[in-house]
């Protein structure tokens, strides 16, 4: 339905005017109040938003004016970026959970003139801020509860705007002029500024034009074949790119149903309720639904549990198999699969709300393998998806049948992806931001001349095309060979290995790789008491012969990984030695959110490693320490070296680069 | 919210007047003499230490307990001796110290019981949930869905009350108060056992129950600073006497009541 559209049609009002044309008596948009899921067609969005935006033109709003929207996935908040957009002028969604502080810097970067807001808390704490955006004129508010008794010079509720738009439209000149300023967009105008929210500095505003929303809306519906029978539930930040594309544009653009939620916490009954076929979560969903079932499961009778258990054992070995229509699976495992479908698999995801979903989305950080690989087993089509505000979402996806829990899957269609010399992952596509907002600065730090916008992730393709993340492209370093240096990428691979507690690997303007390990005490004390070693301390374990040669599998195993994968070999590790102590936040070398912290550990370690670039085979080394008690002492050691045999590097073969 | 057949207030007239009330339980005296009124759509605190007489008081008020001796006059009508239902039937509905809802029943359902008070249609209809008891119900329920939107609980709809946390219990307690659409609002100690976060929604809740639907609220409440933030008039009981009544300020200030909550040296 998608492929519809024609190129007339290049702006989201357009588009909601075609719908209310072409299908006009199709719900739009639903919405739980009251117990009760209230609906509205196409048509009636289309006349609300027309008068909606009348009733703004009233309150000053103008092309290229802004307007910002703050509140939970609300239908009159959803319409006000279509009407914000029918004038030409720049809805500005911002995170309904950022503090007054936040709110009132992205305001007044932005110079909004209007706010529309859901309720009292953000009516509260915009009032609460506004000295500090002296251009915001009116506050529009959603729900009137609590606000009786406000000062209502300014403020407005939303319905009152669009009965006065209403009014205003019953004169056919007004009509005209309205419908006039919905002609007068073009898809190369400004369709929306989405402040991403950043780990350092401030927020920058990421500026989408029309076609570039519309562009990448249309990869997944594409992709996924979304129509208008589809139906989506939209309860993702409204601010967040992901919501901006899913629940917005591309429902519009396919002219499928948006389900608004009654509230935050009724949405998994909700999404039972409304039969979503189209999903998106962030990780941390599907892990928090996941657990809550293994915990309730625990409560149930044994029968149920044993049952339970027992099946999803079952699909842990032919589960994804079956959804990714493999052929040899025998005849008996898919018997008991479907057996296991009509007594666990379906009630559990009609438990989730997934019983319709074609797809689902995971997205934002890396899911958990066994997480995605258990709702895969039980027949709910996940997967994974790259993407970035900057490039309206998209950048890699995972096709059908070519899932896979460790990688982000092939470049979406229409998107060029190219890899940086130091492993930056690079992409180019109709659907990427003209720039940030009044930050030329930044717009050419990461735009380059010919259009690729920096990812800011370093990865690199497989064997089979897919795109694998392996860190953010500032902390991986070069090797003096001119080799690629991941750290955490490497020691994420020694730390799988439950004996290796904490690594710390150096390798970045040096000829190799070597490393600090610290042994897991409880898994390593384990192994001791199995084989026999006997040991008096932490110290005498950690420098025993015996764990040296069990590390050192590990350590050869990594390397026989890196090998194999595309620029990786380089990053071998050479030369390894086992801590004598343990890495401790109270001496100062891990955080206290037990992140390690290179540039002091190489400092107080400094003469380990110089042993482990000189090629001397031990070192000694004495470290102050802080006890518990806050007693401060010395330990001594004498630390060994081992030396490892790397495993030849796999020639670079020409891998997918460019890959469309 | 209003109840029909009784003369309108307005706004500051006496809606409930206690006069010379006194309470005995064969030797003891639960209350002696006491006066005050409560007036149409004001926050009324009720407070004393322990066992001063508070909910001995809110009983006599909603018709558990008849006072041995003096009067109390409700909507201008001078009380007779009634039962609870009566005084609900009348406007006056209530939440209890310690939660009593019906515990294996759904938050909803829960709600739904304060509403049977306004249910008009036979039992024989109400039995088969048809004809005039379905178009009823139908109407009961979207009174009780604002209510349930008001006191932001819509995610409890079908949870059965026993499986919820205290604060939320508290919560299905007053919207069954509230599903009464009562006149007066008798809340016996509802922020008890509650953490900052739960007392300060109780607390948004109360106003704005006070003033969007303009009901007259009497509460106990032993947390000070919840009571003098609320209330337009505190009444101050001590064993079973009234010692102080007054804007918060005022009571704040009186001697006797200082005396009473701190100690007195002898």
């Amino acid at each position: 339905m998608a492929t519809a559209a024609d190129s007339r049609e290049d702006t989201f009002p357009k588009l909601l005017a075609r719908n209310a044309r072409v299908r006009p008596d199709r719900t739009a948009f639903r919405h739980k109040d009251l117990g009760i899921w209230q609906s509205w067609t196409w048509k009636e969005v289309h006349e609300i938003v027309r008068a909606y935006a009348a009733g703004l033109q009233a309150l000053g709003l103008q092309r290229g004016g802004k307007i910002a929207i703050v509140g939970y996935n609300r239908p009159y908040l959803y319409w006000t970026i279509a009407a914000a957009q029918w004038l030409g002028a720049v809805p500005i969604p911002v995170y309904a959970d950022s503090v007054a502080e936040e709110m009132a810097y992205v305001l007044a970067h932005a110079e909004v003139t209007l706010a529309a807001v859901q309720d009292q808390e953000q009516v509260d704490k915009i009032l609460s801020v506004s000295d500090q955006m002296p251009q915001l004129a009116h506050v529009l508010y959603d729900e009137d509860k609590g606000l009786r008794d406000y000062d209502h010079s300014r403020l407005h509720s939303i319905v009152s705007v669009i009965e006065e738009g209403r009014a205003r439209l019953a004169e056919p000149q007004a009509m005209a002029a309205v419908e006039g300023e919905l002609q007068a967009g073009k898809g190369s105008d400004l369709a929306i500024i989405l402040y991403t929210s950043g780990t350092t500095g401030r927020p920058k505003g990421v500026m989408l034009t029309s076609n570039a929303v519309i562009a990448a809306a249309r990869i997944g519906c594409d992709f996924d074949k979304l129509d208008e029978t589809d139906e989506i539930l939209a309860y993702l930040p409204i601010a967040w790119v992901g919501d901006h594309i899913f629940s917005y544009a591309q429902a519009i653009l396919a002219g499928m149903c948006v389900n608004c939620p009654e509230s935050p916490e009724t949405v998994a009954e909700d999404r039972r309720e409304i039969g979503a076929t189209y999903i998106f979560a962030p990780p941390r969903i599907f892990e928090s639904m996941l657990t809550l079932t293994m915990v309730r499961i625990e409560d149930a009778s044994a029968l149920k549990r044993g049952m339970f258990h027992f099946f999803i054992r079952h699909a842990n070995k032919v589960g994804e198999r079956i959804l990714n229509r493999e052929a040899g699976i025998g005849l008996w495992d898919r018997f008991l699969w479907h057996v296991g479908n009509v007594l666990v698999y379906a009630p559990l995801r009609n438990r989730f709300g997934m019983t319709r979903v074609r797809t689902g989305y995971t997205a934002g950080e890396a899911i958990g393998p066994e997480i995605f690989r258990f709702y895969r087993s039980i027949g709910v089509n996940l997967k994974q998806l790259y993407g970035q505000t900057e490039a309206g979402v998209y950048i890699t996806m995972q096709p059908d049948g070519e899932i896979r829990a460790d990688t982000v899957g092939r470049p979406a269609p229409g998107i060029e992806i190219r890899i940086a010399e130091n492993g930056e992952v690079l992409y180019r596509s109709p659907g990427v931001f003209t720039g940030y907002y009044k930050d030329e600065e930044k717009t050419t730090e990461t735009k380059t001349p010919d259009g690729f916008v920096h990812s800011g992730d370093a990865g690199f393709f497989d064997q089979t095309g897919h795109l694998k993340i392996i860190d953010r492209a500032k902390d991986v370093g070069k090797m003096r060979d001119g080799a690629l240096f991941p750290p955490k990428y490497i020691e994420n691979k020694l730390k799988f290995y439950p004996n290796i507690k904490e690594t710390v690997c150096f390798g970045d303007g040096r000829d190799y790789v070597a490393c600090f390990i610290n042994i897991d005490l409880v898994a390593v004390s384990n192994w001791a008491e199995r084989n026999g070693v006997v040991y008096a301390s932490y110290q005498e374990l950690a420098g025993h012969p015996l764990v040296y040669d069990m590390i050192e599998k590990h350590v050869d195993e990594v390397n026989r990984s890196l090998a194999s994968e595309p620029r990786m070999g380089g990053a071998q590790i050479k030369r390894f030695l086992i801590l004598h102590k343990e890495l401790d936040a109270d001496d100062g070398e891990l955080t206290r959110t037990q992140k390690v912290r290179r540039g002091f550990i190489a400092d107080r370690y400094a003469p380990l490693i110089q042993a482990l670039y000189s090629g001397a085979t031990e070192a000694d080394i004495s470290t102050e320490v802080t006890f518990e008690d806050g007693r401060k002492g010395v330990i001594s050691a004498r630390v060994k070296i081992r030396d490892m045999d790397l495993y030849p590097i796999e020639p670079a073969t020409s891998l997918p680069e460019a890959a469309e | 919210m209003r109840a029909p057949d009784h003369p309108i207030l307005a706004k500051g007239d006496v809606l409930l007047a206690v006069e010379n009330v006194s309470l005995g339980f064969g030797g003891v005296k639960a209350l002696t003499d006491v006066s005050f009124d409560i007036r149409k759509s004001e926050i009324r605190a009720i407070i004393g230490p322990n066992g001063a007489g508070k909910t001995s008081m809110l009983n006599c008020i909603n018709g558990f307990y008849y006072p041995t001796e003096g009067s109390i006059t409700f909507q201008g009508l001078k009380r007779p001796k009634m039962r609870p239902y009566e005084a609900a039937r009348g406007g006056i509905a209530r939440t209890f110290q310690n939660v009593a809802l019906f515990k294996s029943m759904s938050t909803l359902d829960n709600i739904m019981a304060g509403r049977s008070i306004k249910m008009r249609s036979n039992f024989f209809w109400q039995l088969f949930r048809h004809g005039p008891a379905m178009r009823e119900e139908v109407e009961h329920r979207k009174v009780v869905e604002e209510i349930i939107d008001f006191l932001e609980i819509q995610h409890i709809r079908k949870t059965p009350v026993g499986r919820l946390p205290y604060g939320l219990q508290k919560r299905v307690e007053l919207a069954r108060a509230l599903a009464m659409e009562p006149e007066l609002l008798l809340l016996d100690e509802p922020m008890a056992g509650m953490n900052l976060e739960e007392k300060e929604d109780m607390s948004r809740f109360i106003i704005e129950v006070n003033q969007q639907f303009g009901t007259t609220i009497a509460l106990i409440e032993h947390d000070m600073g919840v009571v003098m933030d609320l209330s337009d008039r505190v009444v101050v009981l001590e064993y079973g006497r009234k010692i102080a009544d007054g804007t918060p300020d005022e009571v704040k200030r009186d001697q006797r009541v200082i005396d009473a909550y701190l100690g007195v040296a002898h």
